[in-house]
This record gives structure tokens, sequence and C-alpha cells, in this order.
């Protein structure tokens, strides 16, 4: 950790950085710290636990607008960040990015270069957990998956903190606060969740790292993570790895193959 | 007076090609089922999936969503772009356990005035048999059509 600490505040005394998106210990799992004076940096860690996706603080302006940050990343902060950068939500020069080496040692990665080759070298997680359970959601029926979802968003409360846990979710004016039209019922009902859902994870189709963190975040415990693993899944299916062209809805190819559309 | 299920059915198609192979239907004199009520958008492009589900929520038991042919697009790409979405839509739909045999994707050009008839027929069709969409109607108007049955579920949920 010590590493951690004497980059960090080397980083901080230069001036390279203004503040530091890092982890400290919290009560169960590690939790976000902010660190933006040399001498707070000492409470900080990083270690396989640190998973929570810290990408999403990227985009919160009243935290970062204006400064150069330095960010603790695990696999989907990476992701996201390159995510982030493809649609110029980033700039380069602004961001030290300090990740962790199989080894379990500190690295700082200055540009994005280095965090595309960074990537290329980790291994993304196991989702094992998840695609079993998208497996089995899959050979249900129709009235079974309509069963099994109705039951878990009639819990669902509207707390929007699937929304407030996605580095992806950053637009400032959010679809459910318009109400000329009122696209989402304000109030909590299973049908005004499932839209909710519906929007949050077509609006994050082909943009989405997988991280999990939505899922993570429900406090009534609604997997919807899965809804955001399954699109993933189809958005490999259907249109393979993502390119350099661009998000896959922003893109097309003539040549797109479906079966339904008669 | 029969008392045999009628399925509402609306149809969302692009103004350049399948409104206008409607009209030719018309023009045909070709006789189709009269369950359905048509919305013309400037571009299937324009059809946002926000928009099927209103359809739904609204009472109906089918949706057809129609537009010009692959590379017949009056503003070049919008049924491409169209066509991702409604596969990624589709899939999430399908998953969420909505039936997705209610909604219909067709390309019907401003020429294929038959084909827009027997793409109405055959949905209708399909829809008599698989019956009124009542589990999405009973979800989407929990509040406003049962109060009584809306108290009662409320109560067993405290339980």
């Amino acid at each position: 950790m010590n590493d951690l600490i004497s980059q960090v505040q080397s980083l901080l005394e230069n001036k390279t950085i203004d503040i530091f998106i890092g982890y400290e210990k919290g009560t169960r799992k590690p939790r976000p710290a902010f660190v933006s004076k040399a001498e707070e940096a000492g409470k900080l860690i990083f270690n396989e636990n640190c998973s929570g996706n810290l990408a999403v603080y990227l985009t919160r302006k009243d935290l970062v607008e204006g400064k150069k940050v330095g960010i603790a990343a695990s696999y989907y902060t990476l992701k996201n960040i390159i995510l982030l950068f493809d649609e110029n939500q980033l700039k380069e020069d602004h961001l030290r990015i300090i990740t962790l080496s199989e080894k379990g040692e500190i690295q700082l990665l200055q540009s994005l270069e280095e965090i595309k080759q960074r990537l290329k070298e980790m291994s993304a997680p196991a989702k094992a957990d998840e695609e079993e359970w998208v497996r089995k959601i899959d050979a249900m029926t129709v009235s079974e998956r309509w069963a099994f979802w109705t039951e878990e968003l009639s819990r669902c409360f509207k707390c929007y903190a699937c929304r407030a846990a996605c580095p992806m979710c950053y637009c400032t004016k959010c679809i459910v606060e318009i109400n000329r039209p009122q696209w989402i019922q304000p109030w909590a009902s299973v049908f005004s969740n499932m839209d909710w859902q519906i929007n949050r994870v077509m609006h994050m189709a082909g943009r989405c790292s997988d991280c999990g963190a939505c899922g993570a975040a429900c406090p009534v415990g609604i997997p919807i993570h899965l809804l955001s693993h399954k699109m993933a899944e189809a958005v490999k299916e259907n249109f393979g790895e993502p390119d350099e062209k661009g998000n896959v809805l922003s893109t097309f190819k003539p040549d797109d193959k479906e079966n339904f559309i008669v | 007076m029969t008392n045999e299920f009628e399925p509402k059915v609306l149809a969302f198609v692009c103004n350049w090609c399948t409104y206008t192979g409607a009209d030719l239907t018309g023009t045909s004199r070709i006789k189709y089922a009269s369950n359905v009520k048509i919305l013309r958008f400037p571009c299937t492009g324009r059809i946002d999936f926000m928009l099927i589900l209103k359809a739904f929520a609204n009472g109906m038991d089918g949706v057809i969503v129609s537009g010009c042919h692959p590379n017949d697009c009056h503003y070049t790409s919008g049924n491409f772009h169209a066509r991702r979405r409604w596969m990624l839509f589709r899939s999430l739909l399908d998953f969420l356990g909505i039936d997705i045999r209610r909604i219909c994707f067709s390309w019907v050009s401003a020429a294929e005035g038959a084909k827009w008839a027997e793409l109405v027929n055959e949905t209708v069709a399909g829809l008599r048999e698989l019956g009124p969409y009542t589990e999405y109607h009973r979800v989407a108007n929990f509040l406003s059509d049962s109060p009584t049955e809306a108290r009662k579920e409320m109560e067993e949920q405290h339980e």
C-alpha cells in the first residue's frame, strides 16, 4: 500500500493531479475515497476487493469539473474510462490512472494507448453467476419470465440507485425527469418500473461495460444487472466485438442479419 | 352481432414506403382487416421503442412496425439504424417475458399494396389465436382499472 500512497502523494504534490479518487477501508467492502491533499493520502487502499466501479465519479461535474484527476481503476473502471473517452466525456491529459498488475503491484497509466494495452493483458472477471441466471431465465416460458420479472420489479421503489451507480448514465436531464411528454410514470408500480428498466437498458445498449454496478447498487436486490448482461450478450451475438467505428446503435452494417422482419 | 374477440392493432409505418403502400392497397380496392389503426412517421428511424410500449399500455393487442426495404430509405440509412434497435429491443422484451409474437416487424414498399393487406390479415389472424393481451394491460392499468383489487394486492404485500 505504501507504493500507492507515495505515488498519490507525489502526484498531488507535483500538481499533476488535483484530486485522487480511490478506495478506503469500509465496514464490509472498501468504499470510495476522495483525496485532494497529500497528507490525506494515508487512508488509501487498493487490492483485489476494490471492485466498485469508480469511473462513475469521472462524469460528476461538481466533483471533477476543470480538475486533473487521478483514479484507482479495476478492470471495469478501465473499460468504462475507454467508453467515456469514446463519447468525448474525458480529456486524455487530465487523467492519471493507477491500476493493479497481476502480481498486485501498483501501475501508473498515463495515456489512452497504455489503458488499451493494459486492458488487453487483463482477463475479464468471470461472470459465471450471471451467465447461469441468464440461462435459467432463457429456459423459462414467456409467462414464467413475465411472472419472474413482474415479481422482482414489484419491489422497486424508484430510488434510481441503478442510475446513480452507472458510469455511462451521465445525462444531465434524464428521461424520467421529462414530463412533456411523460414517458415513464413517476410513481413506483410494476409497469412503470419495467418501463424504466427497459429504458435504462436500451439507452445503455452497446455502451454498457457489463460491470454490474446497477445490480450491486439496488437496495432491494432486484437482479437488474442480468438485464444489462443479457443486453451485452445480445450486442455481442448480433454485432460482434466492439470496433472503433462507434456505438452499435449509432452505426450499422447493410448486411446486419436478423430473422424476424417479414 | 358476434362476441368474437376483435384484436386492436396499431401500425407504426414510415411515410415514404409503407404508408404509400397502404394507400395503394386502398386505391387497388383490396379488402383487409379493419382492426388496424395506422400511424404515419417520417421514417422507421423515428419509431422510438417507447412508442411501441405505449401502444400496449393503451390497450393494443398487437403492433405492426413497417418501413422501407433496406437500401430504399428516403433518408438513406434510417431503416438500417431502426433494424439494429429492433434486434436488441426484441431480445430484451423476450427476456422480460413480453410476448414478442405480438410485435410484427416488416418491410413494405410503396409498390407492395397486396403485401400490406396480407401482412395485416396475417397479424390479425395470429392475434385472434393469441387472444387479448391481458397480462400487460392488467399491469399497465393496475391503479386506474381496479382500485379494490389494487388495495387488496397492496395489503397482501404488506402482510
